[in-house]
């Protein structure tokens, strides 16, 4: 699973990125996935190519079955957008952890917009894994090259799902839709080495579904802001007291 | 279909990307200048951490789709099972994953609707 930890060029880069991305659990998980959500889109009425776009274009899984069973249901537009971009809310703190690991000095903001887009839960997980292991140049490469192997993963599957729906069982169905939640717990807790992140886990696993049954508006949002700050102030209380 | 008699496209754009997009630009402005040493970067990782646990108990307790037929005893009792297998066998995610689906597919399909 480890990576080698120099690429001599940004091409081996990317296609080591490509390589972990095929070894890495989230590809079958993703693959799984997105055979659920294929049958999602199939079921609401969408097209087999709006799917594959909108694995592109959003490229998170939360926010893209909220948005098709949204619009299928026939939701008001603007409260399906305010709910895909509460689910979204992850991706700015994310995105904001990994760009310091992969840039360098000299790094051009527009060599950064395609991994800010391809940031995602798979990719971040996987990147703060490997990342630390290479070299600083070639990690955005690595980066993309990571990126790409999962979305080709999501958009073939997607098409596999879509062509599928018709046979697929709705217990089976519903067990596709169940291995988003049970990756993204069981690698984030692989990922949470250090306190700090030990405690973010446990305090948003809380957190989020008692303020969610309180009703309290923007409860992910909240579950994070609280709940983040609350483990990162234990672990600096804890660091002052060494 | 009402909503999307507009066009399929545009809505995708309009209710799928930009509200999505909105928050990873916001953190490419907001990563500028910033180290990853940084306490900022630490406290971020937090709340990201944080966050995504939300999403997590939320997609398994209140989740949207055809999940929903499956009852939330077997869901929780499934997560459980999945996180039990992953600390016993040796932190493998793929285990986890694994034993919790099936236990998924067990109580479902006798305590299903």
């Amino acid at each position: 699973m480890s990576a080698p930890r120099t690429f001599p060029s940004a091409t081996t880069a990317f296609f080591g990125g490509i390589r972990s991305a095929a070894t890495s659990v989230f590809f079958p998980v993703i693959g799984g996935t997105y055979i659920g959500i294929g049958a999602l889109a199939h079921d609401f009425g969408f097209s087999s190519w709006w799917l594959a776009l909108s694995s592109i274009l959003v490229w998170a899984a939360p926010a893209q079955v909220i948005l098709i069973s949204a619009l299928g249901a026939g939701s008001a537009l603007f409260e399906a957008a305010l709910a895909v971009s509460l689910s979204a809310i992850r991706l700015l703190p994310m995105v904001i952890a990994l760009l310091p690991l992969i840039r360098r000095p000299d790094t051009r903001l527009r060599d950064l917009l395609l991994p800010t887009h391809f940031t995602s839960v798979s990719m971040w997980v996987e990147s703060l894994r490997l990342l630390p292991t290479q070299s600083r140049e070639y990690r955005i490469a690595f980066c993309n090259g990571l990126s790409v192997g999962f979305l080709t993963a999501a958009t073939s599957c997607g098409f596999v799902g879509y062509y599928l729906a018709a046979g697929l069982p709705p217990l089976l169905a519903g067990a596709l839709l169940f291995l988003t939640p049970m990756s993204f717990l069981m690698s984030t807790a692989r990922n949470a080495q250090m306190l700090v992140d030990r405690l973010a886990l446990v305090f948003g696993l809380l957190l989020g579904p008692t303020l969610s049954l309180l009703d309290v508006g923007l409860d992910i949002m909240w579950t994070g802001v609280v709940g983040g700050t609350v483990a990162y102030a234990v672990h600096r209380l804890r660091e002052a007291a060494e | 279909m009402t909503t999307l008699e507009l066009s399929p496209y545009l809505v995708l754009i309009l209710v799928g990307f930009l509200p999505n997009e909105i928050w990873r630009a916001l953190g490419l402005v907001v990563a500028r200048g910033l180290n990853e040493d940084s306490e900022i970067v630490v406290w971020s990782r937090a709340v990201a951490t944080a966050i995504l646990a939300a999403v997590i108990a939320k997609l398994i307790l209140f989740p949207s789709g055809t999940l929903d037929n499956i009852p939330l005893a077997v869901r929780v009792g499934a997560a459980v099972c999945g996180f039990a297998a992953f600390v016993c066998i040796k932190r493998s995610v793929f285990a986890g994953v694994l034993v919790g689906e099936a236990a998924l597919l067990f109580g479902g399909f006798f305590f299903g609707r």
